[in-house]
Parts: structure tokens; C-alpha cells; sequence
């Protein structure tokens, strides 16, 4: 290691004696702010030698970062940003302290791909899907993808979701791919193709472009009604994380361990006790109720968590804020299909109720309101049930807070 | 008598901000009337059907530009708008439906010119935030509709011409941005905002009227409890409700 970037990585240490350790590294998001701010090329030199895998895309990085880290454990110590920093600082802290020999599988913020993948030169690069986030602040979907093309060109695998048109298209830059059926929630952004502009169709056999010859690549994993299936046949999986999208998540997690090196069998029995992601899917009590607190940041994420919750018939308690973190314009209500709710007890909470309210009405959403969201879920739990909470991101973080 | 029928044009290319909640508020209105309705959602690579209302919405530039190619190609909101059909178009929609709007570099590209106004490339901040507009009552030549309530977030400045009424004057906000405190344009059954939110879930004054636009009849009123109290809340943090 240089001087400079022993000294940045003391640095991080030295933070770290005034702050709390997270992660499986040694270090903080805090300390790696400032082990970057002593040595901007720390990240690279922290990742030299490394074998190194990364994880990106709109929604299920952190859970299929936390799934694929429990596979790759299995064959050594692997360090990982589990906390969901995302950014440079937060792998800085993964990676600090720990031995160039300790593997990393760290989550990426999608803008941050092309930078963290030119940093860590990884092993292999996982994209799971590319889609709106929160709208106030989103660059466009297509640059994003635009930009991935060069992160991916030089990783040595990337395993990539063929059933987005964003991901196929990044992806088709890279040597090598193993291209995974890992499903698409939120169709609404690859209606026009990336490559050439022209209409973008979806059928039961995938999706196609009707003006150039982008079309969606042949799958070496996907899932049937019980297993996952690979190139050696089906692989049992059981998971204790809800819901089909978590299952799409693992089938990606599976498809990378096994292009690394883990057997699938293995992998699989490895993530099957993965249960709870940075609080995510935790179940809590709140106000004596007790409750599965979930996290949505975007329409597709809204869709696939409405997807876990009708599965059931628990009450269900909906959280919507618009601070800084959440983005000031909830208009992306109206993207989400509440309709799903119908039928159900629900109670719309958290400080942009009133939007939220209307928004379920012209769904035809029967439903009550409650200002405070500790009072909504006790609203919610009268009747003794388990309470299914999702909430936006500072809505989630409070009733996270709420129940400790 | 056949159905009522809204056409949401372009979802894949034009719904960033939620717009397609202006189609589903307009049916559920007409629904809870007892009203026979249509919502139809029209892709970019389908014809556009023949309806009696259209609601189009925002989008990025990219997909902005390529809306309005194909709209020009497929001629049908043209020819809906000489047969009088209900327009209402949001944001990126609102310039596409004008005579010109610029991309990201700020190269001009053709709109549909259903609205005399024509768009060009801010030079100062984006426009981002909520957004007041006082209407015009019907004797002052306006809509005469209660203050209405949305979110903006454009980068485009829009210039009426001769051909169109602005919708109304910002009272906190932005809007059409050349200066003239305008915020979005009228001609005939065409209207054209740069309020999202979706505008018509927080102004139900301002649906019951294109409805009424559409329908030719006296709607009877709703209880609109809910969407009042939001929309006062919304005007209430700019201080004007
Ligand atoms: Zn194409």
C-alpha cells in the first residue's frame, strides 16, 4: 500500500475510535469520507488484488447483496457495505482493515457504477434493473444505462437481468455474461429501446425492439414454480425473505455465486437463513402491535412490496413522507397501482397523508388516516392482527426507530 | 348513447410526475356520476384512438422529442382537437402540443401546434417546487376556477402567442416563465399546464370541467372532502389558501 493511502486508511481508524464500527470492515461511513478526502485513490488501493464482485440496479441490491455475500462466505471471508452505504465512503469503510485476501461484495449506487467499477476493477459485476427513482432528482434512465456500458466493458463476468431492456443493453458490452430471468416489476421506462429509440414490445416470451435487432437474450437461470433452474439443472430454493421479487433477487445472487466458483447447492443452503436486510422485511412491534416493516424508494419497488403484502390479508398501514431523502414531490403516488389494496383494512399515515389519501380513493381503496404513524398502526392492529407497514424512506427509517 | 372515452396518450414516453393519474381521476369522476367511460391507455407503438378526452403528461427530453414525432406521424390528436375533442396536457405534453420546444442542448424541434405558444431553453434554474395559480373568474374571461394547486419541475420557459389565454397567474411557483407571472395556456377545449401532481387529483374543480368539457352536461357534485383539505393543506404551506 502507498504512504499516502496507509496514512488515509490510519485515518479511517482514527475516526472510527469516536464513532461506532459497522459493516464487517473496520471502518465508518464517516472515516471513509475522510480517509477519501486524504487520498482520493484509497477505494483502489484498498481494492488492489482483491477479488471483488459488485451489485447495482434501481431496487433489490441491498437484499441481493446481503443473499450473495451469504453465498461467497461460504468459501471464505468476504467483507460487504451491509449497512446500504452505497457510495465510495461506504465501501471505503467495508474494505478498510481487512486483508486484500478477504473478498468483497459490495452494493453500488447506480450512479456510482462506472466510478466504484474503474476504482475496484472487479471480478464480477451484477445489474439488476434500471428504472425511476425519486423523480425530483433522477437523471435519465437511458444515460444511466448509457454509462453502465462502459463500468461493465472491462469486468471479467457480469451477470445481468435479461428481462429488463435498460440492464440487456448495458450489459451487451461485456465479455462475458450470464444472462439471469430476473423478472421486471416496472415496465415504464423501457418502452423506448436504448440502443436506437424505436418501440420497445413485451410478451409472454420476453420483449423485443420493432426497429433494431435488440431483443431479450436467452436465460441460462431462472425460476420455476418451486426451484431455481441453472445450466446444471434445478436448484432448490428456500428463502425466509417475502415475496417473488426476493426469489428473482436470489435466482441473480445464485447465478453469480455459481459464476464464481460456489456450487449452487451450497450457495442456495447459505441463503436460505438470510432473514432480515438492513431492518428491511423485519418483523417489529409498534405501540404493542405487532408488525412486517418494509421499505419502498420507488414506483418499482412500491409495486413489487404491494405484491408481497396481497399475498396475505394482514392489515396494512402505508407511510408516505417528503423530506429531503424521500424527494418533495409524492406526484410518483399515481404510478404505484393501489388498487391492489382493495378489500383490505388500511390506514394511510406519515406527513403527506392527505396526498395519500386521495391517491386511494380514486383507487378505490376503502381506507382511514391518521396523521401520527405510531397511532396508525395501533389504528391498524385493533383487531389483534400482524400489521404489513411500507413505508417511503423516512417514513420507514421513524417506524424503524419507533420500535426499537 | 356510447361510452364516455379517455384516452391516456403515451404512458411509455409520457408519464414521468404520476400523469396518468389524470386519466384515472377523470374516469373514477365520471364513474361515481353513474357515467357509461372508457380509459384507454395509448403506447407509442398503437394508433391513437379516437376518444373524447385526451391527457397527456410529462416526460424527459429524450422521450419528449420522440412523442411528439410520432403524434405528428400518426395525425390523430390533430384531427381529435379540429373535432373538438377534450385536450389536456401536462408539462412536457403541454410543449409538445405548442408550435416548437427545445431538447436537451436547446435545439428546437416542431410541436403539434394545438396551442399557440411556443418553449425555449431556461437560462436560469430549473423550475422545481409547488405551485399556486389564481384562475381568472368566468367574467374576467378565465375558467373561474378555485386556486389551484401543483408541482412543477421544468426547465423550459413558454411564450404565449396571440392564439391562446393564459390558464392563470402564478401566485407562488414559476409557470410558463417568460416573465409575465403566466402559468399554462387555453384555446377552446385545449389546455395545456405546467402543473403535475397530478394536477386534476388535487384540483377536482378543474377535472369536473373538462369533464363537463366532454360530456356537454351539468355534472352533479361530489364529495370532494378529502381533495380540499389536501389541496388547502398544499396552498396553506405557500400561505394562500
Ligand atoms: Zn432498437
Amino acid at each position: 500500500m502507498r504512504l499516502r493511502a496507509s496514512v488515509a486508511s490510519l485515518a479511517v481508524q482514527g475516526v472510527n475510535r469516536a464513532s461506532r464500527l459497522t459493516g464487517k470492515g473496520s471502518g465508518t461511513v464517516a472515516g471513509g469520507r475522510v480517509g477519501l478526502k486524504l487520498d482520493p485513490k484509497l477505494l483502489e488501493d484498498l481494492a488492489r488484488g482483491r477479488s471483488t464482485v459488485l451489485v447495482s440496479g434501481t431496487n433489490g441490491k441491498t437484499t441481493t447483496t446481503a443473499l450473495l455475500t451469504a453465498a461467497l462466505a461460504t468459501a471464505g471471508p468476504i467483507a460487504t457495505n451491509a449497512t446500504g452505504s452505497n457510495m465510495p465512503p461506504g465501501h471505503v469503510a467495508a474494505l478498510v482493515g481487512t486483508k486484500a485476501s478477504v473478498g468483497a461484495c459490495l452494493e453500488v449506487d447506480e450512479a456510482w457504477l462506472p466510478a466504484t467499477a474503474a476504482a475496484t476493477r472487479p471480478r464480477a459485476v451484477v445489474l439488476l434493473n434500471l428504472s425511476r427513482d425519486q423523480l425530483d432528482r433522477s437523471s435519465e434512465v437511458r444515460m444511466l444505462a448509457e454509462r453502465w456500458r462502459g463500468a461493465v466493458a472491462s469486468a471479467g463476468v457480469v451477470i445481468a437481468n435479461c428481462d429488463d431492456p435498460m440492464v440487456a443493453w448495458a450489459a451487451s458490452t461485456a465479455e462475458r455474461v450470464v444472462w439471469v430471468a430476473g423478472g421486471l416489476e416496472w415496465k415504464d421506462d423501457a418502452g423506448a429501446c436504448p440502443s436506437c429509440r424505436g418501440a420497445i414490445t413485451f410478451d409472454e416470451l420476453g420483449w423485443r425492439c420493432g426497429s433494431c435487432d435488440l431483443t431479450r437474450p436467452t436465460p441460462t437461470w431462472w425460476l420455476d414454480d418451486r426451484d431455481a433452474v441453472g445450466p446444471s439443472g434445478p436448484v432448490s430454493l428456500t428463502l425466509e425473505l417475502p415475496g417473488r421479487f426476493n426469489r428473482s433477487n436470489a435466482l441473480v445472487a445464485l447465478a453469480a455465486a455459481d459464476a464464481l466458483g460456489i456450487d449452487p447447492e451450497v450457495a442456495a443452503h447459505a441463503m436460505s437463513s438470510v432473514h432480515d436486510v438492513a431492518g428491511r422485511f423485519n418483523e417489529v412491534v409498534i405501540a404493542s402491535t405487532p408488525c412486517r416493516l418494509m421499505l419502498a424508494k420507488n414506483p418499482a419497488g412500491w409495486s413489487a412490496l404491494l405484491n408481497v403484502v396481497t399475498e396475505g390479508t394482514a392489515p396494512v398501514v402505508v407511510a408516505i413522507n417528503s423530506r429531503t431523502a424521500d424527494g418533495a414531490d409524492p406526484s410518483w403516488l399515481f404510478d404505484v397501482d393501489f388498487s391492489k389494496l382493495q378489500g383490505r383494512r388500511v390506514v394511510a399515515t406519515g406527513d403527506r397523508w392527505r396526498d395519500l389519501s386521495v391517491r386511494l380513493r380514486y383507487a378505490g381503496v376503502v381506507h382511514d388516516a391518521e396523521a401520527d404513524s405510531t397511532r396508525a398502526v395501533e389504528v391498524a392492529g385493533t383487531d389483534g392482527d400482524m400489521v404489513e407497514i411500507v413505508g417511503n424512506y423516512t417514513a420507514f427509517r421513524d417506524l424503524l426507530e419507533a420500535s426499537a | 348513447m356510447s361510452p364516455l372515452r379517455i384516452c391516456t396518450v403515451y404512458p411509455d414516453l409520457l408519464g414521468t410526475y404520476g400523469d396518468s393519474g389524470n386519466g384515472e381521476v377523470l374516469a373514477a369522476r365520471a364513474r361515481w356520476r353513474d357515467l357509461d367511460v372508457e380509459l384507454v391507455a395509448a403506447r407509442s407503438s398503437e394508433r391513437l384512438p379516437e376518444a373524447d378526452l385526451y391527457a397527456i403528461g410529462g416526460g424527459e427530453d429524450g422521450p419528449q422529442v420522440l412523442a411528439a414525432e410520432r403524434l405528428a406521424a400518426d395525425g390523430g390528436l390533430v384531427e381529435a382537437a379540429k373535432r373538438g375533442a377534450v385536450i389536456l396536457a401536462v408539462c412536457a405534453g403541454f410543449q409538445v402540443i405548442g408550435n416548437r420546444f427545445p431538447d436537451a442542448q436547446g435545439q428546437l424541434h416542431q410541436g403539434l401546434g394545438l396551442l399557440d405558444i411556443a418553449t425555449a431553453k431556461g437560462t436560469g434554474p430549473r423550475a422545481v417546487g409547488e405551485v399556486a395559480v389564481a384562475v381568472p373568474t368566468e367574467s374576467d374571461g378565465g375558467l373561474g376556477l378555485p386556486m389551484l394547486s401543483g408541482f412543477e419541475n421544468h426547465g423550459g420557459v413558454t411564450t404565449l402567442g396571440p392564439g391562446v389565454e393564459p390558464l392563470g397567474r402564478v401566485a407562488a411557483g414559476v409557470g410558463n416563465g417568460a416573465g409575465d407571472g403566466s402559468e399554462g395556456a387555453v384555446a377552446g377545449h385545449v389546455l395545456g399546464t405546467y402543473l403535475h401532481g397530478p394536477v386534476l387529483a388535487r384540483n377536482a374543480a378543474l377535472a369536473d370541467l373538462l369533464l363537463a368539457w366532454a360530456t356537454g352536461i351539468e355534472l352533479e357534485p361530489l364529495d370532494d372532502a378529502g381533495s380540499e383539505d389536501l389541496r388547502r393543506e398544499r396552498l396553506g404551506r405557500l400561505s394562500l389558501s
